[in-house]
């Protein structure tokens, strides 16, 4: 198969339960490498869930499998409220752990590093702040400063959970531009996103999820009012039933509406990106 | 002209007429250099009740090296360390297979250890043995002491140097450090950090006493939080202020016939309540600056 070649990281059956309750399940498909993908869905729709086994950090189901490019390095951005900000920190000491994977615990920290620590802090309108406490930063501050760290990190493949949603639309725009830039640089790019017309925007490809995948591939084909209906009756199934039973029962209650609302996703044609790649030099 | 004669016999003449004097003048010190930084990095990983819950858990350890060998410091502070990291491990565990939370593992644990440590103390020694094991006396510190609070301290600012990077890092973002993992697991930083607190806890328990050790651990670290926006700054001053409240506390127990470690403490106590008025983060200069911030 040629798209398991070109696959950044691909999911086999993905499961992911929080104490037996199932939070996504039976995802299967795969993030071509150079996408650029917005994951899409109501609330509790397993998005986050969905990033975070992407990123390894909840333990997925035994019949699951994550599956990543070999030797291809992930930059992980959580949602803001899981950091500390009132840890004395900072600025350019939050820029510079981007570095963590080149220097480790005990590695030294070279011109060369320290350079490209200036020119992400650049890059993101944030040269002048370099001292400032990460406390005292407003939540776009604080997000630009984390994009510089992701910039620091140059992994091939980034996540970004919920990148714009306390930031007001000029930092927004500015971030978009990033995220662009590393589209076209040939990186992966996941992002979970809440605002459609953004999505429809600047997103090429599309998953939208309700604890399964309703759809997944070129946005325009995702984004209709037939799979996001489908979405919104899926979550709010979902919240009538207070202790969700195990998903055979489920998914029986729900005849498959489209052919993807389980199984492996359609496997759409992957030329959204080309075009853009022909575009700029 | 005679004031200062006054002061040389007040504030040197105790250190330079007495050996004791002296070597609970280096213990302390030695003390407020490797604990106090620790006890920044605990209140920075809200876990500031974590060195007292411990503590106490240290407690039985002690009482089973008493029992063993009397007073015997290496069998009193080998027993505490195994204790201590035994409830640190055991609470560990607590909150890795059960729905409790760490403080709340820990809390149960430690009343536990507490409750069986004065059981045993009691049954095998006397009333004064406890009392000098509960608060410790820096003024009876000798030269195996001195030696085990020195050896503790050089050993733990070398490893807190060594975990520095890391240790920072996991706990202001410790879902960036699962993501990105390199060289050794996570779980080695807290872990190894807990370690260091056991240790600081059992050197300071000949000096202060296994309950008042704590204290030279956080009541700096929580003040000098007050005083700055950067981590080596506050480490810095944690120690500082917890070198000055060790050399006031031991003027005043000498000059004023009071028991040492708590007067350490009491020391300490009015430094925080000092910071609490006048550091940057304090009272007084948030109070004065309101009317700036409304404008």
């Amino acid at each position: 198969m040629n798209t398991a070649t070109t696959a950044a990281i691909t999911l086999h059956n993905l499961t992911v339960s929080y104490r037996q309750h199932p939070a996504l399940h039976h995802v299967s498909g795969h993030f071509a490498q150079g996408s650029l993908t917005a994951v899409i869905g109501p609330n509790g729709a397993g998005k986050s869930t969905l990033l975070k086994s992407l990123a390894g950090l909840v333990p997925v189901d035994p019949h699951s499998r994550v599956e990543r490019a070999p030797g291809l390095r992930l930059a992980y951005l959580p949602q803001q409220s899981e950091l500390d900000r009132s840890f004395p920190l900072d600025v350019r000491d939050c820029v510079l752990m981007g570095l963590w994977e080149h220097t480790g615990a005990w590695g030294r920290c070279t011109p060369t590093m320290q350079a490209r620590v200036d020119a992400a802090l650049h890059a993101v309108g944030l040269q002048g702040f370099e001292h400032r406490p990460v406390g005292m930063l407003s939540s776009g501050q604080l997000q630009r400063t984390l994009f510089a760290r992701l910039l620091v990190q140059d992994a091939k493949l980034i996540l970004l959970d919920e990148p714009f949603s306390a930031v007001d639309s000029a930092t927004t725009a500015g971030l978009l531009a990033l995220v662009q830039q590393w589209q076209r640089q040939g990186r992966t790019v996941v992002a979970v996103l809440h605002d459609n017309a953004q999505v429809q925007a600047h997103f090429p490809q599309t998953l939208l999820l309700a604890r399964e995948c309703i759809a997944w591939g070129a946005t325009a084909d995702v984004l209709t009012d037939t799979h996001l209906s489908h979405a919104r009756a899926m979550a709010e199934a979902w919240e009538d039933l207070e202790h969700p039973p195990a998903c055979p029962l489920r998914v029986a209650a729900f005849p498959l509406a489209g052919g993807n609302a389980s199984g492996p996703a359609k496997p759409v044609p992957r030329c959204s990106a080309a075009p853009q790649e022909v575009a700029l030099p | 002209m005679n004031a200062l004669p006054v002061l040389w016999d007040t504030l040197f003449a105790p250190f330079i007429e007495f050996a004791f004097m002296r070597r609970a003048l280096v213990a302390t010190l030695a003390l407020a250099l490797s604990a106090a930084p620790l006890g920044v990095f605990l209140t920075l990983r809200r876990m500031s009740l974590l060195g007292d819950a411990l503590s106490h858990a240290v407690l039985p350890g002690v009482a089973i090296g008493f029992m063993v060998s009397g007073l015997s410091l290496t069998a009193m502070a080998l027993g505490g360390v195994l204790a201590g990291l035994l409830v640190a491990a055991v609470a560990g565990a607590v909150t890795r297979f059960t729905t409790l939370k760490e403080d709340a593992s820990l809390a149960a644990i430690y009343l536990v250890a507490l409750a069986l440590g004065v059981t045993l103390i009691a049954r095998h020694g006397t009333q004064l043995d406890l009392l000098h094991i509960l608060f410790g006396s820096a003024l009876g510190v000798d030269q195996p002491g001195l030696y085990l609070v020195a050896g503790v301290a050089s050993a733990s600012v070398l490893a807190l140097a060594l975990m520095y990077r890391g240790l920072v890092l996991e706990t202001f973002d410790p879902v960036f450090l699962g993501a990105h993992r390199r060289g050794v697991p996570a779980w080695v930083w807290q872990q190894g950090f807990l370690m260091l607190v056991v240790l600081n806890l059992v050197a300071g328990f000949q000096t202060l006493g296994t309950l008042m050790a704590v204290g030279l651990m956080m009541l700096p670290a929580v003040s000098a939080r007050l005083w700055h926006d950067t981590l080596p700054a506050q480490l810095l001053n944690a120690s500082a202020q917890a070198a000055i409240a060790g050399v006031a506390g031991l003027q005043l127990s000498y000059h004023c016939d009071m028991p040492s470690g708590p007067t350490i403490i009491g020391c300490a106590g009015a430094l925080y309540a000092t910071s609490l008025l006048l550091a940057p983060g304090g009272w007084l200069p948030r109070h004065w600056a309101r009317p700036h911030r409304v404008a």
